[in-house]
């Protein structure tokens, strides 16, 4: 089921339609990822890209579309799919450590009323040391930083042991030292024939981390290799204004591709 | 001996009582449904009355069968309404409990026309009547309470998992509406199994108090239920020996109040979270703050005068702290350690010790 | 009808139209619940003053349950500031606590006074018109209507003075703090008038009458209109219909009136559920069934023109080619083909498909936007 055929795409997404109300959020993408591809996602604000992820696993429903997971619908597909979601969708102040929200990775793989066992410990124990986090590993979550959790997230996607991992903007807000070990992390899974498909909001680091890009604005404006997509031209038919940082120097212009950023107002999120 | 006998019967009742709506009470106290027990215990009501008036049979286990299909039918209508309209969850909840407590109260009024319904007075299911409660009561409370509870341990990880992250659960294929389902069930077993005791008006407090003082003392998810199952119990059987000791006090008030104090102690002393602790933490950096400004501040001193033997009033040691009081005391707690030296009365002076640690502090400072 | 029946209508009328303004803003500010929180705690005020002045037709227990009702607003903001708690979890604490107290000092010293625990929760709008008003003598009807009407213009008032201050601090309380108006402020002059309110209600239609009365009709007036002066009007004209309704269905059916008047509330509730234009549930269900063959066909035209004047053109523009294409059952493309056609976006020839001008359009439409 994982070795890699020429040609094979991990995924496969046909005219995905995600509607709330009557406005469409996310028009008729379509999307083929070859297999071992570090998938960028980027657009403004509303442009669709959480609902993209969230339709894609089944999480929100889809007005029209498929997904196709290495050939087969999504559903019978499962255990090759880990999920990275937003901090923000969780209550920090539950009473949990880190090692058993890392644990819950492992729940798919237990099904029904199985407990997870020392089996499930270990690899939680790993997953957190390819992350940074063992030391951590009897804290309260309510303890950590905001990369911290970012990392513990990180590393219960890990132990899910996928193919294919989807991650929902895991740099955002995060410290140095965190942002580094996502990108080694980010890394090494693509040496590891993964693919990953990512939620990124800065675009100055797209070329950097990432192979393909999918410029995404409600429909799919431009999608592949980061070298032939990634250009002024797709950039300002996805983003609306003239986004400065490209046509010249790097540093320090994040300010001005901000403001291009906020300048095209799109749909609000669905976000449900 | 029979009193005693009651007595340990309504005891064991409220213990139960107190164990299966603790324990499940955490769910929801974690979700931020507290007031899903408010609105469930309500919503039972016309329930109640309805068993009755179809069955016309007064056993607990068919009233309690009409309390728990009603606080179904009222989740999942909250529920619907939450999810396809723009109501929020709180309006849905005070609307549910609202209506379905009136129409209740209607049904009743229809109950109390009959002849011999004399019995089903309103305020045994407004306050509940744990002295009432007999053997039979009990077994079926335990009975449903300790099924309640068994589901409950063994869909374990599936419950946490809805509890801390749904979507996450939803994306590793777990039907997460149903286990929603299936805990809202539970709760409204566990408020049926309660509402005889305490009755409609207090059986909210039994799902959120034990709950809520457990939380203060511990991080982990089971403890907090097994100590939220121990508080309410305690609750419980605290409540009944209290009321029963002759002051003329309601059962179903004391036990709430028993649990509302339970709550207020381990707000106020819990290690780590409590606020007795956190004062006390405020204090310990406060002083910690302080001893290093005072010695700080001799060694400014120090290091401005020729002589730096000499010993400086404690006067101008408190002009320096102005604002933050305490520095005698801070000056003996250095005395204390070492760091400094008294060479006549009111006039401090940095020992060599004081001078080396003062001299850590402003290097570390300017780094 | 008797005049008494005019009157008793008169009175739940009153009361609805008063517990209707303050409970929008609840309901709207998300704070629901707190109505359930304060007719409860108001118990204990009444007791508080009554043992003070020992006459239950003192004004000094409207006073001290109005107080009671402040200080339950307080307690749970203070449960709130330890970050201890949730907000939930407060008011699920405060509440009961204090009407655990209220209870105990009834049964325990108040035993032999009227003051009925049944009454408290349930009113008992029956008898309101035997107590009158009767200033210099004068009989000039019932004191609840007299009470109630007071709340009544106290509550339009307050709105009508305050409406900016309200409605900012409800959508934007980030903005009416910058601005200057006091949301906290704001906040608690609302949770006195509910106070207010559900001690003036307690007497004739108890306490979880005035939750059903302050929530539902708000609530159904929610999913009928945008507006906020709508909603407040539409919550009183609905909070009248369920208090008159309620009134004879309680007349027919020999019931409590105040059971019978929440019973209408959630049955008007119901009824703005599954048929309000756009927001009810019937809509919401046509409106997915709509939308689905309305992207279907959206997406055939534009697979169209994607492929018009190319050289798979005459492969991709088949019928059956379209199942294949598009991943659509064959059922579902002769169906979208047939609306289609209808519509005149398509044009059919010899078991192939080709856009009219209007399909054009709207496949260029549906591109260009996003």
């Amino acid at each position: 089921m994982t070795e890699s055929m020429d040609g094979r795409h991990a995924i496969e997404v046909a005219d995905l339609t995600v509607a709330y109300e009557d406005k469409p959020v996310l028009w008729d993408v379509d999307l083929a990822v070859p297999e071992g591809t570090l998938l960028a996602i980027v657009g403004p604000n509303g442009a669709g890209k959480t609902t993209l992820i969230k339709a894609i696993l089944g999480l929100i429903e889809a007005a029209a579309g498929q997904v196709l997971i290495y050939g087969k619908p999504y559903p019978e597909q499962r255990r090759l799919v880990g999920y990275v979601p937003q901090r923000g969708s969780v209550d920090w102040d539950f009473p949990t450590s880190v090692l058993d929200v890392v644990m819950m990775g492992r729940y798919g793989h237990l099904g029904w009323l199985r407990r997870p066992g020392r089996r499930e410990a270990e690899l939680a124990m790993e997953a957190l040391e390819k992350v940074g986090m063992a030391d951590f590993a009897g804290r309260q979550i309510s303890q950590l930083s905001g990369g911290q959790q970012q990392r513990v997230f990180l590393a219960r996607a890990l132990v899910q042991d996928a193919d294919i991992y989807f991650m929902d903007e895991p740099f955002q807000g995060v410290d140095a030292t965190t942002e580094r070990a996502i990108v080694t992390l980010l890394k090494e899974l693509g040496a590891a024939n993964k693919t990953v498909v990512v939620v990124h909001h800065d675009l100055q680091s797209v070329p950097d981390y990432f192979d393909w890009v999918l410029l995404l604005n409600v429909r799919s404006i431009a999608a592949g290799p980061v070298e032939q997509v990634f250009t002024a031209e797709n950039l300002r038919r996805t983003y609306g204004g003239r986004v400065a940082f490209l046509d010249g120097d790097r540093g320090g212009a994040n300010g001005d591709s901000q403001a291009a950023l906020d300048e095209r107002q799109a749909l609000p999120e669905a976000g449900r | 001996m029979t009193i005693d006998f009651t007595l340990r019967t309504v005891a064991l009742g409220t213990a139960v009582l107190g164990i299966v709506s603790g324990a499940l009470g955490s769910f929801a106290v974690l979700r931020r449904q507290s007031l899903l027990g408010d609105a469930m215990s309500h919503a039972a009501l016309p329930g109640i009355v309805l068993a009755f008036l179809l069955t016309r049979s007064r056993t607990p286990i068919v009233l309690l069968i009409g309390a728990i299909l009603a606080g179904w039918v009222a989740a999942l209508l909250m529920g619907a309404v939450v999810r396809y309209t723009r109501i929020k969850q709180d309006s849905a909840l005070g609307l549910v409990l609202s209506v379905f407590f009136g129409f209740g109260l209607m049904l009743l009024t229809f109950v109390q026309r009959i002849p011999d319904a004399g019995q089903a007075g309103l305020n045994r299911y407004l306050f509940g009547q744990a002295a009432t409660l007999l053997e039979q009561d009990i077994v079926t409370m335990a009975v449903l309470g300790g099924i309640a509870l068994a589901l409950m341990v063994l869909f374990w990880k599936e419950l946490k998992l809805l509890s801390f992250d749904a979507s996450f659960g939803a994306s590793l294929g777990f039907p997460m509406r149903a286990l929603d389902t299936l805990l809202i069930t539970l709760i409204v077993v566990a408020i049926g199994v309660g509402l005889q005791a305490v009755g409609v008006v207090l059986m909210s407090a039994m799902i959120v108090a034990p709950a809520a003082a457990a939380r203060q003392w511990t991080n982990r998810l089971g403890v907090m239920v097994a100590l939220a199952a121990l508080f309410g119990a305690v609750s419980g059987v605290g409540g009944v020996l209290i009321s029963s000791s002759g002051g003329g006090f309601a059962t179903g008030p004391t036990i709430v109040l028993v649990a509302s104090g339970l709550v207020f102690l381990s707000l106020l002393l819990a290690p780590n979270r409590g606020l007795l602790a956190r004062w006390l933490q405020r204090q310990r950096s406060r002083r910690r703050l302080r001893v290093t400004a005072v010695l700080s501040d001799l060694y400014t001193l120090a290091q401005q005068h020729d002589d730096p033997e000499h010993a400086h009033d404690i006067a101008v040691l408190r002009t320096m702290s102005a604002g933050s009081g305490g520095v005698g005391h801070t000056l003996e707690t250095l005395a204390e350690r070492g760091l400094v030296r008294q060479s006549r009365p009111g006039h401090w002076t940095l020992t060599q010790a004081g001078r080396i640690e003062a001299e850590r502090i402003a290097r570390g400072e300017e780094e | 009808m008797t005049f008494d029946q005019v009157e008793i209508q008169l009175i739940a009328a009153v009361a609805a139209a008063a517990c209707a303004l303050p409970g929008a803003f609840l309901v709207l500010r998300r704070m629901a619940m707190m109505s359930d929180a304060i007719s409860h705690t108001v118990l204990l005020g009444i007791v508080v003053a009554f043992f003070i002045v020992e006459d239950l037709n003192s004004p000094l227990l409207i006073t001290g349950a109005t107080l009671t009702g402040v200080l339950t607003v307080s307690l749970v903001e203070l449960l709130n500031r330890t970050h201890l708690v949730r907000e939930d979890a407060a008011i699920g604490l405060v509440f009961p606590a204090l009407f655990s107290i209220a209870v105990i000092l009834i049964s325990r010293y108040a035993g032999d006074v009227h003051l009925d625990t049944d009454a408290v929760l349930l009113g008992e709008l029956a008898l309101a018109p035997f107590e009158r008003f009767r200033p210099f003598g004068v009989d000039i009807g019932p004191v609840s209507l007299y009470v109630m009407g007071g709340i009544l213009l106290l509550n339009l008032l307050f709105i009508a003075v305050f409406y900016k201050e309200l409605k900012l601090s409800t959508f934007d309380a980030g903005l009416a703090a910058a601005l200057g108006f006091s949301p906290g402020l704001i906040h608690y002059a609302l949770m006195t008038l509910v106070s207010v309110t559900a001690v003036g209600a307690f007497d004739t239609v108890g306490s979880i009458l005035v939750v059903a009365l302050m929530i539902a009709p708000p609530v159904s007036a929610y999913l009928l209109t945008d507006s906020l002066p709508r909603l407040l009007g539409l919550s009183v004209l609905i909070g009248v219909a369920s208090a008159i309704a309620g009134y004879w269905l309680a007349h027919f059916l020999d019931a409590s009136i105040s059971g019978a008047m929440a019973t209408t509330a959630g049955l008007i509730f119901l009824v703005v559920l599954l048929f309000a234009p756009e927001r009810g549930l019937v809509a919401l269900a046509r409106r997915r069934t709509r939308q689905r063959w309305e992207f279907a066909q959206a997406a055939l035209a534009i697979h169209l023109y994607n492929h018009e004047d190319s050289p798979e053109a005459v492969l991709e523009n088949r019928v059956d080619h379209l199942s294949h294409h598009l991943r659509w059952t064959p059922e579902f493309a002769v169906r979208v083909v047939q609306m289609a056609e209808q519509r005149g976006l398509i044009r059919r020839k010899n078991g192939h498909l080709a856009l009219t001008d209007a399909g054009r359009r709207t496949a260029q439409t549906m591109l260009a936007a996003t």
